[in-house]
């Protein structure tokens, strides 16, 4: 069994909780363990790239939908100045999500030499 | 002057394949399949564990691809090993069955996307297709549907997702003419395709931030409208970048959405921007961006821009070669089928076989499902007139193409179940009432055509409403329990069990039946040669092999059965015959005992009138003998004369062909023959009797002129044939004699 992003059992997923409506978004929500051992398993499995993506994963999954929405905007191009991105960056390593603040760092550097910022 | 054509070029220039497009190779404009002056030599210079040079490209010059391709895609502990390795003896592993597909993924990964291209190009057909057999990732080959409506109709969609799951589709993927129906189309199709089947993955492709939101809240389970492009530029028309993909694909998973990218050549000629690169290298760069973002699959090799792959030499070549490098590059194949490719059944055929023997993760991405019209992708390569044709080729080749027959009754019901489902949950979330009268309508339609013209504000309303409410597939499963479809909300909250699992979000993922997680991880690909590999279970097999239409002995004894009479009575023993003017008509043993109407439709009582019509017109006399020894028609006529007064006889076999003998012939000789049962008509039964009578008499017969027909005759009707000559066989009886039969007409 496998516990959901609000610590239930993914086990009590069944349709007797479903009527009583004690079910919510959070319990059908993936847990951030659960993403870091999908992690390990693609590391397994010859896919480091795909570890690497779950790991940042298990980060962004501790984000609200909107932060995670406005993520993906700023790193469109043109959307964010250097510095806004630098910003951005800080704000994921104090979530913690240094992997993705990380991943900003290397996007504002190759958009700066690239003319991909605002 | 060009004077006008001959008729011969004429009739060529008729055909349905001079409708396509035929483009000289152009190198500058990137009309050129694999191998361009432009594409640069592969190089990967390392120093200090950072790439400083790759594909002859300096790290200071690095557009963002490169950047991060270089940064995060190759594995630099294998690229000096791979990247030494002859084109010829890298591309050897991808064949050879002896080495493993673990070793040719090891390899692969520390190649760059120019070194890989290379090495494809030299795989000629029949070794893409070995190629594809072996390095696919996972074991078990399976297929996705576009399943759309010109007017996102809910009751439809609803319906026909149902319909595709029940054909076996384990993907389904919809979008939509009016961006804001979205919410709608991704719940429809959610609650038709549970009604079916458990396990189906949902997906509703928009715009790049539309479709994430709609991801995250739980709407739809997968997500592949998620764009690549060989070149920066192309990239950024598109309004994305390498970087912002991969905090996409992060987004995805972070939500326990499965996703899977999408490029394939073309996109950047049509763009104007392949800047002088073959299409396969510009492919890939994305298929290498692909592995460095960190996704687990992607579909190309026939997107939107196969027919421009299709136009240049080796083209079709080429789009098989980007699915063989996604694979080898231990990631999950979504063949493209999106886009028709070509006005040619022949064409389309041929693009697509190689595909189907070799199996792939999706052996055909988004098979049109629903009408050419209804499909708001544009038409697909397969669509849904193909699916018989799908279904007869993984017979034929005894292959697992992902689909299976559904029988007729069963697809009318779960129609009608989704299609109340749906009109139910709508009505209990809110979202729109829809009448009797519509869900009837939907449960018949071909297509979207067949409904009449619904207001299409009701769908934008149910569709504002889900997106303002932040509604998701809990409260849609919650719905279809209230209103009584326990089974199908079950389905729909098991597979949000399954995104908080996250199991399905490994390579090329799929879940069965059981909701058993079918993955490289779970499932993978293990061929080395003949004996070991996929091989379908008896069950699957029994479904490929068992399409609707076969039949067997049985069928057409019962219907035969159906036309029996009681026109045929025995009057004794046939005796021989004096009167000079006699003519006998001689019948196989089954004719008034198992077969009692032949291949044209014709009863034989209709048969036997019009020949009697034609003697009675020469003024001769007729009587009909049924011959019980064989069912050789030439024996039969030859028996039929040998008892005949004139020496004349016609033999009549059941299933309709008839000849003309006399007594003094060698048995395989005959006077005249209708040999194509089918097509013989009434009139043409008329003149073989009036031709038999004139030759009993020594005038002169008009001859005959068999029917002609450039259809396909034996193999529509090769099967009975030999169902009715099992039936006659049953009534042979050489002790039974020759039988005077007295016919009512």
């Amino acid at each position: 069994m496998t516990k959901a992003f609000s610590g239930r059992d993914s086990g009590e997923l069944d349709l007797d909780r479903l009527s009583a409506e004690e079910l919510g978004a959070d319990d059908v929500r993936i847990h951030p363990d659960t993403l870091r051992a999908q992690a390990e398993v693609a590391r397994r499995h010859a896919n480091p790239q795909l570890a690497a993506n779950f790991a940042r994963a298990a980060e962004l999954a501790l984000l609200p939908e909107a932060e995670v929405l406005a993520l993906y905007e700023a790193l469109r191009p043109h959307r964010a100045t250097g510095e806004e991105l630098d910003a951005l960056a800080a704000r994921l390593e104090g979530v913690p999500a240094p992997l993705c603040a990380e991943l900003v760092r290397e996007a504002a550097a190759v958009y700066a030499r690239r003319g991909l910022l605002a | 002057m060009t004077e006008k054509r001959v008729g011969r070029v004429r009739f060529m220039d008729q055909q349905r394949v001079n409708l396509d497009g035929f483009a000289h190779e152009d190198a500058a404009l990137g009309l050129v399949a694999m191998s361009s002056p432009a594409d640069p030599v592969p190089s990967l210079v390392v120093r200090d564990g950072h790439v400083v040079e790759m594909d002859g490209r300096p790290a200071e010059e690095f557009d963002t691809l490169d950047a991060l391709v270089a940064a995060h895609g190759i594995d630099l502990e294998i690229a000096e090993e791979a990247m030494a390795l002859e084109d010829v003896a890298l591309a050897r592993l991808f064949v050879d069955p002896a080495v493993s597909r673990s070793e040719v993924v090891r390899l692969v990964a520390g190649t760059t996307p120019a070194k890989l291209a290379r090495v494809v190009t030299l795989l000629r057909p029949p070794e893409l297709t070995m190629a594809m057999t072996k390095l696919r990732a996972r074991r078990t080959p399976s297929n996705q549907a576009h399943v759309t409506n010109r007017l996102d109709d809910p009751l439809l969609l609803a319906a026909d997702a149902a319909t595709a799951a029940a054909f076996g589709f384990r993907e389904i993927e919809t979008t939509v003419p009016v961006l804001a129906d979205a919410p709608s189309n991704a719940v429809a199709v959610t609650v038709g395709a549970a009604v079916a089947s458990p396990g189906v993955l949902v997906q509703c492709s928009v715009e790049e931030a539309m479709e994430l939101e709609m991801g995250i809240r739980g709407l739809v389970s997968y997500a592949e409208t998620v764009s690549l492009y060989g070149t920066e530029s192309v990239f950024v028309d598109g309004d994305d970048t390498p970087y912002s993909k991969a905090i996409l694909a992060a987004a995805y998973a972070s939500r326990g959405v499965k996703m899977r990218v999408s490029s394939g050549a073309g996109a950047e000629v049509l763009m104007g921007g392949a800047e002088g690169c073959s299409m396969l290298y510009l492919e890939s760069r994305c298929v290498s961006l692909a592995r460095a973002l960190g996704v687990q699959g992607v579909q190309n090799g026939g997107i939107d821009g196969a027919s421009v792959a299709a136009s240049v030499p080796g083209g079709v070549k080429e789009l098989m070669a980007e699915n063989v490098m996604v694979m080898a590059r231990n990631l999950e194949a979504c063949t493209g089928n999106d886009a028709l490719m070509s006005e040619s059944d022949v064409r389309r055929t041929s693009r697509t076989l190689p595909i189907l023997l070799a199996g792939s993760d999706y052996v055909t991405s988004g098979f049109g499902s629903i009408q050419r019209y209804d499909n708001m992708f544009g038409p697909s390569q397969w669509n849904a007139e193909d699916i018989d044709d799908w279904l007869a080729m993984q017979r034929d080749w005894g292959v697992d193409g992902g689909l299976r027959t559904a029988s007729p009754d069963d697809i009318a019901q779960l129609r009608r179940d989704a299609a109340e489902a749906c009109r139910d949950v709508y009505r209990w979330l809110g979202l729109a009432d829809f009448t009797d009268e519509h869900v009837e309508l939907a449960v018949d339609a071909v297509g979207s055509k067949d409904l009449g013209d619904p207001d299409p504000m009701v769908v934008l309303g149910a569709a504002n409403t889900i997106r303002s409410s932040g509604l998701g597939s809990l409260e849609v499963a919650r719905a279809l329990q209230e209103c009584g479809y326990d089974a199908a909300a079950g389905r729909v909250l098991a597979m949000l069990a399954a995104r908080v699992h996250g199991d399905h979000l490994q390579t090329a993922a799929i879940f069965d039946e059981s909701m058993n997680v079918l993955s490289l991880v779970t499932d993978p690909n293990d061929y080395a040669g003949p004996g070991t590999g996929y091989e379908p279970s008896p069950e699957r097999q029994a479904e490929i092999d068992a399409v609707r239409q076969a039949r067997g002995v049985e069928d057409l004894r019962a219907d035969q059965e159906e036309w029996a009479t009681n026109a045929f009575d025995v009057v004794g023993a046939a005796e021989q015959g004096s009167d000079p003017r006699e003519v006998v008509i001689g019948v196989s043993p089954g004719v008034g005992r198992t077969v009692w109407r032949t291949l044209s439709g014709l009863p034989v009582v209709e048969v036997l009138r019009e020949l009697l019509a034609g003697l009675e017109e020469e003024g001769c006399k007729a009587r009909v003998v049924r011959v019980n020894s064989t069912l050789d028609l030439g024996m039969v006529g030859l028996q039929a004369a040998r008892l005949s007064g004139s020496g004349i006889g016609i033999g009549l076999q059941g299933k309709g062909t008839a000849l003309i003998h006399r007594r003094d012939l060698p048995p395989l000789a005959n006077l005249e023959l209708y040999s194509m049962a089918p097509v013989i008509t009434p009139a043409l039964y008329r003149l073989l009797g009036s031709n038999a009578g004139r030759h009993a008499k020594g005038a002169t017969p008009v001859p005959a002129r068999n029917p002609y027909t450039d259809e396909a005759i034996e193999a529509r009707y090769h099967t009975s044939v030999i169902a009715l000559v099992a039936l006659e066989r049953r009534c042979v009886d050489r002790a039974l004699g020759n039988e005077h039969l007295q016919v009512t007409l």
